[in-house]
């Protein structure tokens, strides 16, 4: 195995982590500051998709399919907020757990009725198409670069909210103590259905920037919703920064993971038995870290000690 | 309208037993099978009742156990169906056909598992409890698809359902019988074990760990140990369910199976006996007849839930009774 | 309110009808991510019933949501309340092998639209099930022998790791006869393909064969083509069928791959089902459709001969495939699955619609690898 394709594969755990990260942003963000399990936010990152795919297939321009992604997730969000997520803040996980997996049922299902039951095409805009090289000799898609550029974009641009605005301060103010600045005078249900509809953008825009290079279909949100729920545990659930490290291990694990594994186990076994069992192994790989970083730390690796 | 408990608890047995007897007098076999599928489900939510009810502990891994007691139905089936040997290392078996054993290893491995899996989840608590339970379930759905000697995600076909001693279980109604009899054992199992101190300290447990270990009870101990039981029954049901579908596969293992499971607890009622049985009845028939309907019958299914979380606190027995149930 | 509903019980047994209906049960996919592969079947099927002009078959249709556990108690359903006497409808190998060994045990007549698990071919082989579209491994099967005739010498194979996935690297394998560049076993639902596409990359390969179902394939493709590495692909058609084709748009343009069935099959029976399926259903008909119909059809010309109430005579008529089927020559081998031509189609674009123009036969009169193991 030669250092360009294991240089070629830390890519593309990156590219993988960074769109985890746009989904576990959200999640982690509506559960810090709100308390709130979000079961539907895969069903945002699938409108995210579907709108874009419409919105490009209509008008031919993949930047516009973008932006009706974000509008389209948004408008998602804040409606599902306000119709149904706000009665349940003060409602025990439970019902949470419940009110959201409905969600996915009515998500799914609505979708396939207004689209129907086949694949919709999403395409990579022509400028972003194709392999560039790298130095060193590396073939790399272009278009996956700029998602790691557009992710770690996104990631410092959250930092800076957060860290640097008015807004950050009463989502941190929030994640602390929300009785106390809704008594400062902070109008606490607008800023929640603003979180709301923050996550809910970046869900979207991560499954219209996933979609150009995957199906896009129904059902295409849960696979990585999961997949978030573990990048935040893995990374302390409110923390953003957890979800940045988290999502980036997660991404470089699995990919990591489903390359090498097979290879270590060809040292010892027969190379058909061991691409079996590598794969396998592989498979369970990123849950493995997930509870070996939890025996460790219970609440993952940057979230608040009980 | 209020209703005092009992009497619906009672009211909903003898409806369970009585719409079979009824069904096999007009000879509609399939709405047997409907109700002992109902019965299952019910038995499978029982057990995750005890640690999700009772001791506030939301586990979304508990279809490990229900996989897990369905393999073991499946392994030991097939084996028995195949005239192959079952190597373990230390114990060779040709594998049973009988019931009574498989329900027993069933249990046993599901205990054993459980304990192992509680013993590492319960270092955690609220959400990152029902995050590692999760994955714990992730972990054993993908390492069952790639079990190829067993199916993969193919999974197992039984050909002809197993036995129990003096009766004939290919016959609906018998086996909707033993379904229902083990349902009702676990039943009052639970209600006895509720009143008992184990039961006390796990419900005491739920509103304040502190107490309970200032009372010198060792917390830890207690919910391993109602998880344990918790991991049983729900085997026990796994088993069950893959006898009446004569068939096992990951989905058993799924997150989803472990969803619908809380489902069917929220649906009933958290924290009462005979939650998990309501809601088991209701979502069987929800899918029934919705399913028929229309093929988006997801989106009302979706809506009936919705409903049932926003305006229906304490689920159907708590609008039937007036009371909410426990807060988890 | 126990008395009317008995009532009403009784006068349903009363009131059956005079004439013998022939009822059919069809458990498919028909909600969830793969349901456009049940509902082409579906509609195949309908469509060949409903030009039979017969109204004495009541076909009866449930969705299994693709859930092993739900198509387990569809069939209970079916064969205990419904009473139907022929089942078919499944899509998926997994379900199939939940279903269809209970029901033919029960002596209900099986017809396979799609799925062609090998347990079923070989020894679990039964005398009441029969497979109209293919067994498995035929179309893998026919993909290597196309890469020999295509001279291809070193593959580089991949495929989901479940039964299915490893029943194709198989096939693949039992026809061709060059060396494997790489072997590798992907995860079920796997989204990004980048690291294998890396491995493709460096494993100086000259041809790569990929068998991923649904989605998975319609990623793979997408992100293959953006790799800039332009080595030939060979697949089975499942991953260019004509549901998912639009949605891989260019990336999919010169991919080989194998298929019983295509749109441009020279036979009357074929035009006109092409003709019909897009005048009813408004969009052109899949290799699933084909199927569906196919089925259909065969089961219309079993029940011009025999009742499904003589067992052995309709099983006798539906064993001679006297039927024009939409693929030219049919006939059942001694296992009841297909002997067809399988063909080397390629990924073409006509106008806005991509679709697939054959260019040549993978394998004539092919048979499958199980049949022998058959003892029926």
């Amino acid at each position: 195995m030669s250092a360009i394709l294991i240089i070629e594969q830390v890519l593309n755990g990156l590219q993988f982590g960074v769109m985890l990260f746009l989904m576990a942003a959200g999640l982690t963000l509506i559960f810090g500051v709100m308390g709130l399990i979000n079961l539907a936010h895969g069903s945002l990152y699938m409108v995210g998709a579907f709108a874009a795919a419409a919105v490009a297939g209509a008008t031919g321009s993949f930047l516009l399919g973008l932006v009706a992604a974000l509008a389209a997730a948004a408008l998602a969000g804040t409606l599902i907020e306000v119709v149904v997520i706000r009665r349940l803040y003060a409602a025990p996980h439970l019902d949470q757990v419940l009110a959201t997996f409905a969600l996915i049922l009515v998500f799914s299902e609505g979708t396939r009725w207004i689209f129907g039951s086949f694949p919709l095409f999403l395409e990579i805009p022509d400028a972003l198409s194709g392999p560039v090289t790298l130095p060193g000799g590396i073939e790399y898609p272009l278009y996956r670069l700029t998602l790691i550029g557009i992710g770690l974009a996104i990631a410092v641009g959250l930092w800076a909210l957060i860290e640097r605005t008015r807004i950050g301060i009463q989502i941190r103010a929030g994640e602390n103590d929300r009785e106390m600045i809704a008594a400062l005078g902070v109008d606490i249900s607008r800023l929640y259905t603003l979180i709301f509809a923050l996550g809910a953008a970046l869900a979207g825009l991560a499954g219209a920037l996933v979609g150009a290079i995957q199906s896009v279909q129904v059902g295409m949100g849960e696979p990585v919703l999961i997949l978030a729920f573990v990048v935040i545990v893995i990374g302390g659930i409110g923390s953003i920064r957890g979800a940045f490290i988290g999502a980036l291990l997660v991404g470089l694990t699995d990919t990591l993971g489903g390359v090498f594994l097979p290879e270590v186990f060809k040292l010892f076994m027969e190379p058909g038995a061991a691409q079996k069992s590598g794969a396998a192994i592989a498979s369970m790989g990123i849950y493995i870290l997930m509870g070996c970083v939890l025996v460790w730390r219970p609440t993952g690796l940057f979230g608040a000690r009980p | 309208m209020r209703i005092a408990e009992h009497w619906i608890n009672g009211a909903v047995l003898i409806g369970i037993a009585a719409l079979p007897l009824w069904a096999l007098f007009i000879d509609e076999p399939f709405t047997i099978t409907l109700v002992t599928r109902a019965v299952i489900l019910a038995l499978a939510a029982v057990g995750l009742n005890i640690v999700l009810g009772f001791g506030g502990l939301v586990s979304f891994g508990h279809a490990v156990f229900f996989g897990l007691g369905g393999y073991a139905m499946g392994i030991l089936a097939y084996h028995a169906q195949t005239y192959t040997v079952l190597d373990l290392g230390f114990f060779t078996t040709e594998g049973t056909k009988s019931m009574p054993i498989i329900w027993l290893v069933a249990m046993g491995i599901s205990a054993i598992a459980a304990f192992f899996i509680g013993l590492l989840c319960l270092r955690t608590s609220g959400v990152y409890f029902i995050m590692i339970t999760l994955a714990f379930g992730q972990m054993f759905y993908y390492f069952a698809i790639s079990w190829a000697q067993y199916g993969g995600e193919d999974g197992l076909s039984i050909y002809v359902r197993n036995g129990f001693p003096g009766l004939n279980t290919l016959v609906p109604i018998q086996f909707f019988g033993i379904c229902f009899a083990l349902l009702c054992l676990v039943l009052i199992l639970k209600a006895r074990l509720q009143r008992a101190p184990f039961g006390l300290a796990l419900n005491a447990l739920r509103q304040s760990e502190a107490r309970v270990a200032t009372m010198g009870l060792n917390p830890m101990r207690i919910k391993l140990l109602a998880f344990v039981l918790s991991g049983a029954i729900t085997g026990l049901a796994g088993a069950l369910f893959a006898d009446l579908n004569r068939f096992v596969s990951p989905a058993m293992f799924s997150w989803q199976f472990s969803g619908e499971l809380i489902v069917l607890i929220i649906i009933g009622g958290v924290g009462r006996l005979m939650g998990p049985v309501i809601g088991a009845c209701v979502f069987v028939a929800l899918e029934h007849f919705l399913g028929g309907l229309t093929d988006f019958w997801h989106v009302y299914l979706g809506l009936i839930l919705l409903g049932i979380v926003l305006f229906g606190r304490g689920g159907l027995l708590g609008l039937l009774t007036g009371k909410e149930g426990a807060h988890v | 309110m126990k008395k009317l509903l008995l009532a009403a019980a009784a006068a349903s047994i009363c009131a059956a009808p005079a004439v013998a209906e022939v009822k059919v049960g069809m458990i498919t996919t028909l909600s969830g991510g793969g349901a456009g592969l049940g509902i082409d079947v579906r509609d195949g099927f309908m469509l060949a019933i409903a030009q039979s002009g017969r109204d004495d078959i009541d076909v009866v249709i449930e969705d299994d949501q693709r859930k092993p556990d739900i198509a387990v108690q569809l069939s209970d359903k079916m064969i205990q309340s419904e009473r139907v006497d022929v089942l078919t409808g499944i899509i998926w190998s997994n379900l199939a092998m939940a279903v269809v060994p209970a029901a033919v045990n029960q002596d209900v007549f099986y017809l396979s639209p799609n799925a062609g698990p090998s347990p079923l071919a070989g020894k679990g082989c039964n005398k009441n099930y029969f497979n109209v579209a293919w067994q498995n491994d035929n179309l893998h099967e026919a993909a290597g022998a196309y890469a020999n005739t295509a001279g291809y010498t070193n593959s580089f194979i991949l495929a989901p790791n479940y039964p299915a996935g490893t029943d194709a690297l198989t096939g693949y394998k039992r026809f061709f006869e060059g060396d494997l560049a790489g072997e590798i076993y992907t995860k079920l639902g796997q989204t990004d393909y980048a690291a294998e596409i890396a491995q493709i990359r460096a494993s100086g390969a000259d041809s790569v064969f990929f068998f991923l179902p649904g989605g998975m394939g319609i990623s793979f493709l997408k992100q293959y083509a953006d790799s800039g590495i332009d080595l030939p692909v060979v697949g089975p058609a499942f991953s260019f069928d004509q549901g998912i084709l639009q949605a891989v748009g260019g990336a999919a343009l010169g991919v080989v791959n194998t298929s019983q069935w295509n749109k441009d099959i020279d036979n009357p029976t074929n035009a006109a089902f092409v003709e019909s399926f897009q005048a009813e259903y408004g969009r052109l008909p899949s290799l699933y459709a084909s199927q569906g119909f196919d089925t259909a059809n065969l089961l219309l010309s079993a029940l011009e001969s025999a009742s499904p109430s003589d067992a052995d005579a309709f099983r006798e008529a539906l064993r001679a495939a006297d039927f024009d089927s939409t693929r030219g020559d049919f006939a059942f081998g001694p296992n009841h699955h297909p002997i067809q031509t399988i063909y080397a189609r390629e990924v073409i674009q006509e106008g806005d619609v991509f679709t697939n123009k054959i260019i040549g036969t993978a394998l004539e009169n092919h048979s499958d690898a199980y049949a022998a193991d058959c003892k029926m």
